[in-house]
């Protein structure tokens, strides 16, 4: 049960409850990903608009279960006002970390890092990977 | 029957802690099962239908008797039994062949909201390709299939119709007997998703009169990458193969072939020997307890789950009223991807989804639901710990603020 509070912690349940940078953005110069797990009915849309190398904003939407809703919440949070570069090293190591790969515990995961209690729970580490994943997607369609 | 003595025969139930909820998506296997199907590969793991050979001849003695044990189950003739990988292939094998073939767009093919995703997207694949109309029966406030509304979308341009037995999601039993009886006035054909209910209900293909049957081994006891399709054999009969090879053909020449007569032509490839067996030995073990049995025991324990499940408060149940041992709920305000963990937490095995059924899933207007599924190894002891941790997991997401 320790794990579980763990993951369930106040961080995640206040971007649950109370999501930052939500709703999307009717503006060419923002690139939109969508990503959808079909297993579970997680279906989040993740937008962001780089300018002059720095991520000026990024906006996410879509439902799904806590991790999923609340780590678009927070990554959004994390990744505003980052270098372009700063920013995918950032998702690069959040997404290793998740996966229990070897990342760079020296790069400032900020809020997110408390997404690392989610390894505990193989099963939902998709949960929290999809946004960062399409946030990746989103800057590789902007190159 | 005795479900603690039952459980005793399946090795993954031998850990304890362990508690099985999800045989809606995939039964434990029993020791019998596992036994019979090391002993094909240790004694006789050959090939079937080919090698002049003794124990290739006992390969092809043990996988044609397992036929035979599916035909006596079901009640069909021994011919009208095709091996499959699973119930989608068999439902996949109905649409390609004999929907693509008989099927023109001033056709209709009624489907419903219920079903699982390999009974509607081969159907939808035929209308795409043939221009046939697919439509759906519109189901009750219940969300059921009922022949009132059945006989709402029937019409004299009614070709083929394909239903379930018995919904994955909500686990009702669909009428099917009057349903198919009126589908023939028509002069269309009925074929029938029995995943959910060949291995709970017993199944009398005479009886029902109906065109073409599909289950899996792997729902009901057997292994998994084998099920059935059971087809009238004037039906099997005139339809083409969909899949060419090794051991389907008859005569071979350079632009031109025969095939075998029906199930033979509809298993080319090297079929899945051990499997088959298994799935042998699986009926045998179902029907020496008795399929009357285990449904009543299904019923009473599902019943039993969801009075507890009333009394916690928080709960939504989507199908109280349903006949079978499944029950889908959710806890309200928490998604299931959230509640399910929370199961897992105390090793409990149950699923959360979609249930590859969609429609449904839509037609509730949910996002997705928890699904508990009972058979005949789940115990009065197995309800009380899952009602225990959904009590527990409320109170939990409550207290987390959800």
């Amino acid at each position: 049960m320790n794990n579980m509070e763990n993951l369930y912690r106040q961080v995640i349940m206040d971007h649950y409850k109370n999501p930052r940078n939500k709703g999307l953005k009717q503006d060419p110069e923002y690139k939109t990903v969508h990503i959808k797990n079909p297993t579970c009915g997680d279906d989040i849309t993740i937008q962001s608009k780089v300018e002059n190398g720095i991520v000026k904003d990024v906006r996410h939407d879509g439902t799904g279960c806590s991790i999923c809703c609340s780590s678009a919440s927070v990554m959004t949070e994390v990744l505003i006002g980052k270098t372009k570069d700063e920013a995918m090293v950032i998702a690069e190591n959040y997404l290793n970390m998740l996966a229990n790969q070897n990342y760079d515990e020296t790069v400032e995961l900020e809020d997110a890092v408390v997404y690392s209690g989610v390894r505990k729970f193989p099963a939902r580490i998709k949960c929290a990977s999809i946004a960062w994943k399409a946030f990746e997607g989103t800057v590789e369609e902007s190159e | 029957m005795n479900p603690y003595e039952i459980k005793k025969d399946f090795p993954v139930l031998e850990d304890i802690t362990l508690t099985y909820l999800d045989t809606a998506a995939s039964s434990l296997k029993p020791n019998i099962v596992l036994d019979t199907m090391d002993e094909y590969y240790k004694k006789y793991g050959v090939n079937v239908h080919r090698g002049v050979y003794n124990i290739s001849f006992i390969a092809t003695e043990k996988y044609e008797a397992s036929r035979n044990k599916v035909a006596t189950f079901i009640n069909s003739r021994f011919d009208e039994v095709v091996f499959t990988r699973g119930a989608s292939s068999a439902l996949n094998l109905v649409a390609s062949s004999y929907g693509l073939n008989n099927l023109t767009k001033d056709d209709e093919i009624i489907v419903s909201e219920l079903e699982h995703h390999s009974h509607v997207l081969p159907w939808q694949n035929v209308s795409n390709i043939t221009g046939a109309k697919l439509i759906y029966v519109p189901l009750n406030k219940e969300g059921r299939i009922t022949i009132e509304n059945f006989k709402k979308v029937l019409s004299n341009k009614t070709k083929f119709v394909a239903l379930n037995h018995v919904s994955n999601v909500m686990g009702y039993i669909a009428p099917i007997k009057e349903i198919i009886a009126l589908a023939h006035e028509k002069g269309a054909k009925v074929s029938i998703d029995a995943a959910q209910s060949a291995p709970h209900t017993k199944i009398d293909v005479k009886d029902l009169d109906c065109d073409f049957l599909a289950f899996s081994g792997h729902k009901m006891l057997g292994p998994t990458g084998i099920g059935v399709l059971y087809g009238k054999k004037d039906l099997l009969q005139g339809m083409p193969p969909i899949e060419f090879g090794g051991d389907m053909n008859d005569n071979v020449e350079k632009f031109a072939a025969s095939w075998k007569d029906t199930p033979y032509k509809f298993e080319t490839g090297t079929p899945p020997i051990a499997e088959a067996i298994g799935l042998g030995a699986a009926i045998d073990y179902i029907t020496n307890i008795g399929l009357n049995e285990i449904a009543k025991h299904e019923k009473e324990l599902k019943d039993y789950t969801v009075e507890k499940m009333k009394q916690i408060g928080d709960i939504e149940i989507y199908n109280p009223t349903s006949e079978t041992g499944i029950i889908s709920f959710n806890i309200k305000g928490v998604h299931p991807h959230d509640a399910i963990t929370f199961f897992d937490g105390d090793n409990i095995c149950m699923r959360a989804g979609h249930h590859c059924a969609q429609l449904v899933i839509k037609w509730l207007e949910v996002v997705a639901t928890l699904r508990v599924s009972i058979y005949l190894y789940n115990t009065k002891e197995d309800c009380d710990k899952f009602v225990e941790s959904l009590k527990n997991a409320r109170d939990f997401f409550k207290k987390m603020g959800f």
